[in-house]
């Protein structure tokens, strides 16, 4: 009996209630995480120094978007729209930009602890940082530095650039890049990334060496809707790309010669996803510094729960990113107010705890 | 391995199998074959269309390959890894009839009943048979796309029960006599000789002997391509060659 001949006879396929019942948990867990991201955005707008209750918040916002200009008038209404709400977008924006980088480098390398802090790309951006902190005085003493704020972020989105060009150049030979030796290269670029931020560390003075620190440990606190408007078209364009990468992605965990059996491009799925990690990478790094661990727990979490799917993997990622994110800027600004604490630490703070007992709760191993 | 003089035709509806020792050649050629590699010299045409000049989408739909191993990186079940056969190029199909497809691929290679599992916790010749529903699932997307089409098979039967051996190289057949052209590498030289329409010997990247398999194997090639000894015998019925391995032992290097 051939393939052909008793397909027609299939009414019902036997595996609908599987397919249906997928697709159920699917859209439950999108239009969840979509809920919780608006409701957590609206409350983390209304906290700070002065409090604004998420009701007050709402009607501002509401008004804001009717074209209402007497808003602009109250108190409460030009924190919320001046200082809050581009903070709040600016997290959203860089905690979906990450834990999508590291659900995209987890899919490209076949490896559930790939992230963007593993394969180099943001020591190179941190490497860049450093220098512009410490060395940026003595030799960009130009016009660069009359903008503190411009020099920094550009420095680090340069850095992460250049490290992912050199990673891409050393793992790519005849057109087509090796995994494995990215990855492996990746580990030993972030390692000297490393040593020479350590060695500008050792040469700075007190004040930069403080700075430096403040950054490394990341925070969302110099948002502005210009730095909004600068970085929103280096990480938007990583997310809108998500339902074009993502079947590519899924046809790639079987491996790249049999992805290509499949019909997929492979090659040109490589180079986007590269190209639009680092892009998003280092304009997170330059606006947010150097936030790790939502890259790999966001889409670890995402797994567990929905599958490996990348359909559902990457915007359930970014979403849970995004949601990680905003809900330790919160914790950052609450827990020691009136001053602020670096979220980078609050999100491993919270990350990694979480993570281990995730682990520790599985009766399974995990197989890599 | 290089690979040098091969020319090889593979004709719609015929079931050729390609055997050799270890190291001879055989994957570079299906790798080459399926245009995987490109060939430095000389050139590879499918229904008269050049390989190279072809897209990776339209390849697709033109030839499936079931490779060798397939190792899996994140948890995925039987159905998503069946799926991926018609995800790439069954786009064109209703959601109905891909899903309708895989069912058909699942229940054809027997694992139906394995959908909903994780394909890591499967046994090697399940996920075995669970790579083969994905070949025939693209098979039957590109269908709709390609008249003629290839199937590849590297080692297909290595992790299988004989049961399951026999079953899926009925299958190959049945494929073929649709009007696909099959390609199987087997190490099992008596299934090779039952199975094949068209049997290919290569030995040291080279083709050294090729046609229908009671007139291809005779006992000095298999001394030569092998290196161990065997008592070739015919089986009365069919009058196929019958291969029992003696003791083993080199051969006099030729």
């Amino acid at each position: 009996m051939t393939l052909a001949a008793r397909m027609p006879a299939m009414a019902a396929s036997p595996l609908s209630g599987l397919v249906a019942g997928r697709r159920r948990i699917g859209l439950v867990a999108l239009a969840g995480l979509s809920i919780a991201c608006l409701l957590l955005a609206v409350v983390a707008i209304g906290q700070g120094a002065i409090a604004i209750s998420p009701g007050r918040v709402t009607a501002i916002l509401w008004a804001r978007l009717a074209g209402d200009a007497t808003v602009f008038e109250g108190r409460d209404a030009l924190v919320v729209l001046n200082i809050r709400l581009p903070r709040v977008l600016l997290g959203l924006l860089v905690g979906a930009g990450l834990a999508v980088s590291g659900a995209l480098m987890q899919g490209l390398f076949r490896n559930p602890l790939a992230d963007p802090g593993l394969v180099g790309v943001s020591a190179g951006a941190g490497l860049a940082a450093a220098a512009t902190i410490v060395l940026g005085d003595r030799f960009l003493a130009g016009t660069l530095m009359k903008l503190p704020f411009a020099a920094l972020p550009f420095g680090a989105f340069c850095g992460g650039l250049v490290s992912t060009l050199v990673l891409y150049l050393i793992a790519t030979r005849e057109g087509r890049t090796s995994v494995a030796t990215m990855l492996l290269a990746g580990v030993a670029l972030g390692a000297l990334s490393g040593a020479l931020t350590g060695l500008l560390a050792y040469l700075s003075d007190d004040r930069q060496l403080r700075d430096l620190t403040f950054w490394s440990l990341g925070s969302l606190g110099g948002a502005s809707w210009s730095k909004l408007s600068a970085v929103a078209p280096i990480i938007l364009p990583l997310l809108l790309a998500m339902p074009l990468l993502a079947r590519g992605l899924n046809g790639l965990m079987l491996g790249e010669a049999e992805a290509y059996h499949l019909g997929i491009p492979v090659q040109r799925i490589k180079a986007l996803a590269i190209l639009l990690v680092a892009l998003a990478v280092g304009a997170s790094v330059a606006s947010a510094g150097l936030i790790g661990f939502i890259g790999i727990v966001v889409p670890h979490l995402i797994r567990l729960s929905v599958g490996p799917d990348h359909r559902l993997l990457l915007p359930l990622s970014a979403l849970g990113g995004a949601i990680l994110l905003v809900a330790a800027d919160i914790v950052a600004r609450l827990i020691v107010a009136p001053a602020e604490l670096p979220i980078g630490i609050v999100t491993a703070a919270i990350g990694a705890p979480f993570f281990l007992w995730l682990l520790l709760r599985r009766s399974v191993s995990i197989d890599v | 391995m290089l690979v040098s003089d091969a020319s090889l035709d593979l004709e719609p509806g015929a079931t050729t199998i390609l055997i050799g020792p270890n190291g001879a050649g055989k994957s570079t050629l299906l790798k080459l074959l399926t245009g995987e590699l490109a060939p430095a010299a000389g050139s590879v045409h499918c229904a008269d269309e050049a390989l190279g000049t072809v897209p990776a989408w339209r390849l697709a739909c033109l030839r499936a390959v079931m490779a060798q191993h397939s190792r899996l990186a994140f948890p995925f079940s039987v159905y998503e890894v069946a799926r991926l056969g018609v995800d790439g190029i069954g786009r064109a199909l209703t959601r109905q009839r891909r899903e309708a497809i895989v069912a058909e691929a699942l229940a054809a290679a027997g694992v139906l009943d394995l959908a909903g599992r994780r394909y890591q916790t499967l046994s090697g010749g399940e996920q075995q048979r669970v790579q083969f529903a994905r070949v025939l699932c693209q098979l039957e997307a590109g269908r709709s796309v390609a008249e003629r089409q290839v199937l590849f098979l590297d080692e297909p039967i290595a992790s299988l029960d004989l049961c399951h051996q026999l079953a899926l190289l009925d299958m190959a057949r049945s494929i073929a006599g649709r009007g696909v052209a099959v390609l199987i590498v087997l190490h099992d030289l008596n299934l090779a000789v039952t199975y094949a329409d068209h049997l290919v010997v290569m030995d040291r990247g080279r083709i050294i002997a090729q046609g229908p398999p009671a007139e291809t194997l005779d006992h000095a090639l298999l001394q030569q391509v092998f290196r161990v000894g065997l008592s070739l015998s015919r089986a009365p019925a069919p009058g196929l060659p019958f291969l029992l391995p003696q003791q083993h032992r080199r051969a006099p290097s030729a």
